[in-house]
């Protein structure tokens, strides 16, 4: 026999991606549906019998409408593909919300075996299930399982084999919405079948359905197949809403879903299930709620876990940061040795190297806060922190789970927008994830951290720590303002629903946190990796081509040659053998000859194609008084933030400038006619809001699918931060502050 | 026996749905999550800024934002008694 497919479905929280991992284990595939952002998990599973199954396992949705791109997801995967079986996993102990899923999956007619999962926690709150009497009713089979523990596994795997042996044909159930509804629906699948309405795909009574149902998608499938039986059908829609609007003051939707409710209440009172306890009787998790979102410890602990997290994040992943960067300047050292001087060299340490650097040195970080996430998610805390922030991030057109990405990406000043913007994940609402994603970049991350804190202590010094502390409000005050003026403008539109569900606490599963933690990095690395490295070589280029014209070069080799002739015949022999200590003769002519090479940088750079952009920006750049050393800086910095520095020092022919150590920029910057404290501050607002890193903006596109919105992100976010800086510095003039 | 708004009810008041007064996206997604005329919910509380609020339902916790509870009519039970 082939290899069977089995799709696992079910209500998000129903332990479906317990089950997955507890079926597959570590074969497991992730990948995407085509053209949305929506994962797809596919795994494989054997039977004890021997046969091969495919599992895939589609989002987790509430209802097989077509409002989220997960609903849609998840029907045309049923519809198209047909997989041999459907596993309808529902959560035991909330039995009668998770069937209203089960029910559209019967009124599909899919071969669907149902999964009770979490027996045991029903049997804790004194539900007790009749599974036979359920199997009996909605004539399909089914199994009591446990999937965190993998206990009825094996029986439910054995239903499904069975039942896709059988092969049989799809068998839709009827059920009855109410006289005025059957009617039409009666009417309508006449039509459907007589004409063969898109009927090799569908049901005839399911696609009559939907039109009631006021489904968009079936809707413009069904235009686009038969434009005339389409209107014909919406006409019976348009006067069986408005009979019913008149007589029952609702809709065709509302009295269907009411109806579904129906049969399946009709079907638990029917001795299936029987509570033992007052069903408002506060469980253990409730109990936990009375604390974690009471109104005056609640936020407190929160604030608390938000820390906890940011710390665990940034902290613990210092040493495998570290570890990584040890690495890469060991490969660094060693290219340096062992390959001749040139561009070949250059390019292979400061493009690929330093490349590769860039994309894995973010590795721990993004592993140690999906990690942190996990927990949070799987723990059931995230939508608490969701319902408790829910209320401020609203006025900004956001959702209470943006306040997460926030945090990671430098609200509590110092984190990242890379893990801050895949952390935007946890967020299933399209417009306000969107938002979120676009507006995380402005948070003060530690790349930036090393610029404002030399521009501060040079020119600020007296008061460094508040005016860093300010920076920090004010990068949130922007963030939330831009997100409010994005969901103004080009993502304009009604907040999405906010209703959720508020899970049981539960204590994550060891193993699904790690292959949770996995799968995502794993993704990073895969998807962002490759192009990371090509735009690393790119920027390379830009600030090495063209190289210095030959005569230059000549120039600064006899210049070269004339000090080391000058020089002491000891001194030359001592710094060639790399004697140690240096005797001072030695030190005065290596000091010489270092001083030369940071010019020749510096000239090597302003004729690089970044200098000349550079350069050519002082045309506009004036406005917030930036000259082309600053203009180049801030070029490199597109690469990641931290590389402003190091640029800077070599634009003004300092060499190699180290981000941690900073004396000898600063006293140049504070000594140069052209710096203020007023240009000190335009520069400031302008690194702290400009065009996100490379890496961040590569991110930014894979998280919202398109690179439409990284290149927004770059225009956007430059075109305000130069607004803001030009406001600042001519606004400071006007003032008189440039003295 | 009175039928209210569901912003209006306290924490830990219970009652039974009698009607969702909203179509659209917001509509059936406060239908499928269970809300549908004939259900039995509680407060279970509000958000530290009493927004949004926290109901049971079906043997689950929900949440919703009090504009959108403003679309769900509630008949509450008299202290007491149990429906």
């Amino acid at each position: 026999m082939a290899t069977i497919s089995i799709a696992l479905a079910g209500n998000p929280n129903s332990g479906k991606t317990t089950l997955f991992n507890t079926l597959t284990g570590a074969r497991q595939h992730v990948g995407n549906y085509p053209g949305v952002t929506v994962e797809k998990k596919e795994g494989s599973y054997t039977f004890a019998t021997g046969e091969q199954a495919t599992i895939i396992d589609l989002p987790g949705t509430y209802s097989l409408s077509a409002y989220s791109m997960e609903e849609v997801v998840a029907r045309d995967y049923l519809v198209q593909e047909k997989p041999d079986v459907v596993i309808n996993i529902t959560d035991a102990s909330n039995l009668e919300r998770n069937l209203y899923l089960s029910t559209q999956f019967l009124e599909l007619g899919v071969p669907m075996v149902i999964a009770l999962n979490m027996v045991d926690v029903a049997q804790d709150r004194g539900i007790s299930l009749d599974a036979q009497k359920l199997a009996d009713l909605l004539k399909v089979p089914v199994i009591p399982i446990i999937a965190r523990s993998g206990k009825g596994t094996a029986e439910l795997m054995a239903a499904a084999l069975e039942l896709a042996k059988e092969n049989a044909a799809w068998n839709p159930l009827h059920i009855s919405y109410g006289e005025d509804v059957d009617l039409a629906l009666q009417t309508m699948t006449e039509r459907i079948t007589a004409a063969g309405f898109m009927t090799e795909n569908y049901a005839p009574r399911w696609l009559a359905l939907k039109y009631l149902e006021g489904d968009n998608q079936i809707r413009k499938k069904g235009r686009a197949y038969n434009p005339a039986l389409d209107a014909e059908l919406q006409e019976i829609v348009t006067t069986v809403s408005a009979h019913l609007d008149k007589t029952m003051e609702a809709h065709p939707e509302a009295i269907i879903a009411d109806h579904r409710y129906g049969y399946i209440k009709s079907v638990l009172r029917q001795e299936v299930i029987t509570h033992k306890f007052d069903v408002d009787r506060l469980h253990a998790s409730d109990r936990i709620d009375k604390i974690l979102t009471n109104r005056f410890a609640g936020p407190i602990i929160m604030l608390g876990v938000l820390m906890g997290l940011y710390k665990f994040t940034f902290t613990y992943s210092e040493l495998p940061v570290a570890w990584f960067e040890a690495f890469f300047g060991w490969l660094g050292t060693n290219v340096e040795t062992l390959l001749p001087d040139g561009h070949l060299k250059s390019m292979i340490i400061s493009g690929v190297i330093d490349g590769m650097g860039g994309v894995l040195g973010f590795v721990p970080m993004i592993m140690f806060m999906f990690f942190g996430i996990a927990i949070l998610e799987d723990s059931g805390y995230l939508a608490r922190v969701a319902f408790m922030m829910d209320r401020v991030f609203r006025i900004f057109g956001l959702h209470g789970s943006s306040v997460m990405p926030y945090i990671v990406s430098g609200g509590i000043a110092g984190g990242c927008a890379v893990p801050g913007v895949m952390a935007a994940r946890t967020l299933r609402s399209p417009r306000e994830r969107l938002a979120t994603l676009l507006t995380v970049s402005f948070m003060n991350c530690g790349a930036k951290l090393p610029v404002l804190a030399l521009l501060t202590a040079t020119f600020f010094a007296e008061n460094q720590a508040q005016l860093m502390f300010l920076l920090t409000l004010l990068a949130w005050v922007v963030a939330l303002l831009a997100a409010k003026f994005l969901r103004l403008t080009v993502l304009r539109g009604d907040s999405t629903p906010f209703l959720m569900e508020l899970p049981p606490y539960r204590f994550p599963t060891f193993r699904g946190l790690i292959i949770h933690t996995w799968e995502r990095t794993w993704q990073y690395i895969k998807k962002a990796g490759t192009i990371i490295l090509t735009i690393s070589i790119l920027i390379w280029a830009m600030m090495t081509f063209p190289g210095l014209p030959a005569s230059e070069e000549d120039n600064f080799t006899r210049q070269h040659q004339e000090i080391l002739t000058a020089s002491p015949g000891p001194a030359r022999e001592a710094l060639k053998n790399e004697a140690s200590p240096l005797p001072e003769e030695a030190l005065q002519l290596k000091k010489k000859l270092t001083a030369l090479d940071s010019e020749q940088a510096g000239r090597a750079l302003r004729h690089s194609l970044a200098g000349r952009i550079g350069t050519a920006m002082e045309t506009v750049s004036w406005l917030p008084g930036f000259d082309w050393r600053t203009n180049i800086a801030l070029v490199g910095g597109f690469a990641a933030k931290e590389v402003i520095i190091a640029t800077l020092g070599t634009a003004y022919s300092l060499g190699e400038t180290d981000p941690e150590d900073t004396a000898s920029l600063s006293e140049t910057l504070a000594r140069d006619p052209h710096w203020n404290p007023l240009v000190a501050m335009a520069l400031i607002v302008f690194v702290m809001f400009y065009a996100p890193c490379f890496v961040t903006v590569v991110c930014i596109s894979r998280e919202s699918g398109s690179w439409k919105w990284g290149l927004f992100a770059i225009c956007f976010n430059t075109a305000f931060a130069f607004s803001l800086a030009t406001l600042v510095y001519q606004g400071g003039k006007v003032l008189g502050l440039a003295g | 026996m009175s039928a209210i708004l569901l912003r209006a009810m306290q924490k830990d008041q219970s009652g039974t749905i009698t009607a969702v007064k909203v179509g659209g996206e917001l509509g059936r997604r406060i239908r499928e999550m269970g809300m549908v005329p004939g259900t039995r919910i509680t407060i279970m509380g509000r958000a530290p800024l009493f927004d949004p609020v926290a109901i049971r339902i079906m043997g689950g916790t929900l949440t919703l934002r009090n504009n959108e509870a403003d679309h769900i009519e509630v008949e509450i039970a008299n202290p007491g008694e149990n429906l």
